[in-house]
């Protein structure tokens, strides 16, 4: 039994082991020097093992007594985040090295909040969950605060941390509630005493605050205070690494914890998800406008995301669950592009986030402004894009369930939205001559991730390279 | 009344005292030899219960080394607890009503606490029968849980690389131990010996 179940969590074991293996070696052979190596070296497990798992996964296997689930879902959601987590790796090599930030131990953490990723999105119990969680953040706390003689960095990584424990506490209390309800952590557990109608007022408590608990992961408002000093805060390629692979499996955990232990009482929860996907769009769209900081408009950017991608999961149904995981495939697609830019954006060797220095930038850089513009109005929702399908997804998702209101405030919100989307456009195309410009960036790789990001943005439009499919079978095996 | 029922009694009357007087002594090192006292009764207690993994764990974790650590604090530092004392009693009334509200909340727990009707059965299921507590905790932890188990091991380990990564800081200017170094040296290079007269120095 035990070998079935460990050849089952072999892609977690095995990251795992590269982690401790590359923090040994490291540590006794040239420390820091072996930095740039080693993150070529992790993004390269992470590209094998998203290989093999897309590849080689067939069938529903759960492991440990159902505690660790291994499905269409899970490998969906792993996949996404290996991906992502390797093109972020590779993206941030450059400037960590140049601000001096590239320890060893940088993609260690990373690696190992990887498993912890891995873990959430394939939690079938209430403590794996937790586990898997904590793994995750806590890597992300250090890493939040790598570049510890700045004051800004430090207090991210602070504000995180404490926010983080805070959440942590709501989704335990939530926790106990639920098992004080039905006696068993298992989902497959809950799932058999929690029926539709007639639900009890503990596990209602208990459900609310497991999900005002996972609400923080996904910065949805009213617990999204933390995203924008945390995303100001860190070094530029851990803001994307936040905003990226992180995002999808908080996202996946929610569709899980919903669906497999709280799937028989979805009018129960739909309300709360749809009132949170409402507010956290309004207020993404509305916050962003005075932002003038590049990062700080991608944390209010990434608020209204994922008011969207809850908008599917509101729905409660087969296309809810499939709209949010394509709906997050394309986000992250977006997201590394719009990263790669901004970590190219760049004077003197400083790095620098101000909007109004993208000013004529076209009449500079057109390609790269191209790009960048492509990407933007993805993001906004404008049609010919990809991200306009990703919306268009969620909202007839949400029409489908009946929520035609919220389909429409989703409308709403994505008008507001656009505007601070194409006030950038309009400065790197129309804006006044600026009296500095920005360093001419030489980096390939950036230019490589941008420019593949916005193709994609463009082709991805004849069949959404087919990430339909998967995620349809994906979201068939959650729900049902 | 049988034995089982007055070692009840008794060790319930000492845990009780042993809270008050935690709370109502007036010199800090009786309040934590009183809460010493509590600890080992609450242990006496779950002995009676059956459940001797934890009066185990109440008795070497508690005692051996959370109150002995209060009893270093609490002489080492230098307190000044009559002042403390008096800034508590401001806080008084809020504590009251925090009070309250918890125990609003315990009979909530307990009195209209509705459980599904198969949870006693799930929350059985789990534990091994035919095993004494210690056997059956480790059966859970280290074969049921294994996961669990492992992964709280890979938590800690990062929860170490942060700290180190967050607070090691390799100075230069200062001399370390170089034990290869040590071990090299040459005595011939490193010392003279002289030949020193008897009465007349160097």
């Amino acid at each position: 039994m035990i070998q079935a179940d460990l050849n089952i969590i072999m892609p977690e074991i095995i990251l795992s082991l590269f982690a401790i293996g590359a923090l040994l070696g490291a540590v006794y052979t040239s420390k820091d020097k072996m930095g740039p190596m080693l993150v070529w070296a992790t993004a390269g497990v992470f590209l094998a093992l998203a290989l093999w798992i897309g590849v080689n996964g067939q069938g529903t296997n759960p492991a440990f007594g159902g505690m660790f689930v291994d499905d269409a879902f899970s490998r969906f959601a792993k996949v996404a985040i290996l991906l992502s987590s390797a093109a972020v790796l590779v993206m941030s090599q450059e400037y960590m090295q140049r601000k001096g930030l590239l320890r060893f131990e940088y993609p260690v953490l990373v690696a190992l909040s990887v498993v912890g990723m891995m873990v959430m999105v394939s939690a079938g119990d209430l403590m794996t969950l937790y586990m898997g969680l904590e793994l995750q953040s806590l890597a992300l706390y250090v890493v939040a605060s790598l570049r510890r003689d700045s004051a800004r960095s430090t207090e991210a990584g602070l504000k995180y941390f404490v926010l983080g424990a805070l959440s942590s506490g709501l989704l335990l209390y939530g926790a106990s509630l639920t098992y004080g309800f039905a006696g068993t952590t298992l989902f497959s557990g809950i799932i058999q005493t929690a029926t539709e109608g007639h639900t009890s007022i503990g596990l209602l408590f208990g459900l609310v605050f497991i999900i005002a608990g996972l609400a923080f992961k996904v910065s949805a408002v009213p617990f999204h205070m933390w995203t924008p000093d945390v995303y100001e805060g860190s070094p530029t390629p851990v803001t994307a690494f936040f905003a990226t692979a992180p995002k999808i499996a908080a996202m996946a955990l929610f569709a899980r914890v919903l669906h497999d232990a709280f799937g028989s009482a979805v009018s129960d929860w739909s309300q709360i998800i749809a009132l949170l996907s409402v507010v956290s769009m309004f207020l993404g769209a509305f916050a962003a406008i005075g932002q003038t900081n590049i990062k700080r408009l991608m944390a209010f950017s990434s608020i209204a995301h994922m008011g969207y991608a809850l908008m599917g999961l509101a729905a409660g149904t087969v296309l809810g669950v499939q709209a949010m995981l394509v709906y997050m495939a394309i986000y992250v697609t977006m997201n590394i592009g719009t990263f790669a830019f901004i970590l190219s954006m760049q004077k003197d060797g400083q790095a620098v986030t101000d909007i109004g220095s993208l000013n004529q930038y076209a009449k500079r850089e057109p390609g790269k402004a191209l790009a960048m513009l492509i990407l933007l109005f993805s993001m906004a929702g404008v049609p010919p894009m990809v991200g306009f399908f990703g919306k268009f997804y969620v909202l007839r998702a949400a029409y489908d369930a009946g929520l035609a209101w919220l389909a429409i405030a989703g409308v709403i919100a994505s008008v507001i939205g656009a505007y601070y989307y194409l006030r950038i456009v309009f400065y790197m195309y129309f804006g006044e001559v600026p009296d500095e410009t920005l360093d001419k960036s030489h980096s390939p790789v950036l230019w490589g991730f941008l420019m593949a990001s916005a193709a994609i943005m463009v082709l991805g439009l004849v069949n959404l390279f087919g990430i339909e499919g998967a995620a349809a079978a994906a979201a068939a095996t959650l729900v049902n | 009344m049988s034995v089982a029922v007055f070692t009840f009694y008794l060790f319930a009357i000492c845990t009780i005292t042993g809270g008050l007087f935690t709370v109502i002594s007036r010199n800090p090192v009786h309040s934590v030899l009183w809460l010493i006292l509590a600890f080992l009764s609450s242990a006496g207690l779950f002995v009676l219960l059956g459940a001797e993994f934890v009066a185990m764990l109440l008795i070497i974790v508690y005692v051996g080394a959370v109150a002995v650590l209060f009893l270093f604090v609490v002489m080492m530092l230098d307190i000044d607890f009559a002042e403390l004392k008096a800034e508590m009693a401001k806080y008084m009334p809020l504590a009251l009503l925090i009070g309250l509200v918890l125990l609003m909340q315990f009979t909530m727990a307990f009195g209209v606490w509705e459980a599904s009707d198969k949870a006693a059965g799930l929350r059985d299921a789990v534990t091994p029968t035919d095993a004494h507590n210690t056997e059956a905790l480790g059966l859970l932890l280290y074969d049921k849980y294994f996961l669990i188990f492992q992964l709280s091991g890979l938590i800690l380990l990062v929860a170490m690389i942060g700290a180190i990564v967050l607070t090691l800081r390799h100075r230069t200017d200062v001399k370390r131990q170089d034990v290869m170094a040590q071990m090299h040296r040459d005595p011939a290079k490193a010392m003279e010996l002289k030949d020193v007269k008897p009465g007349q120095g160097l």
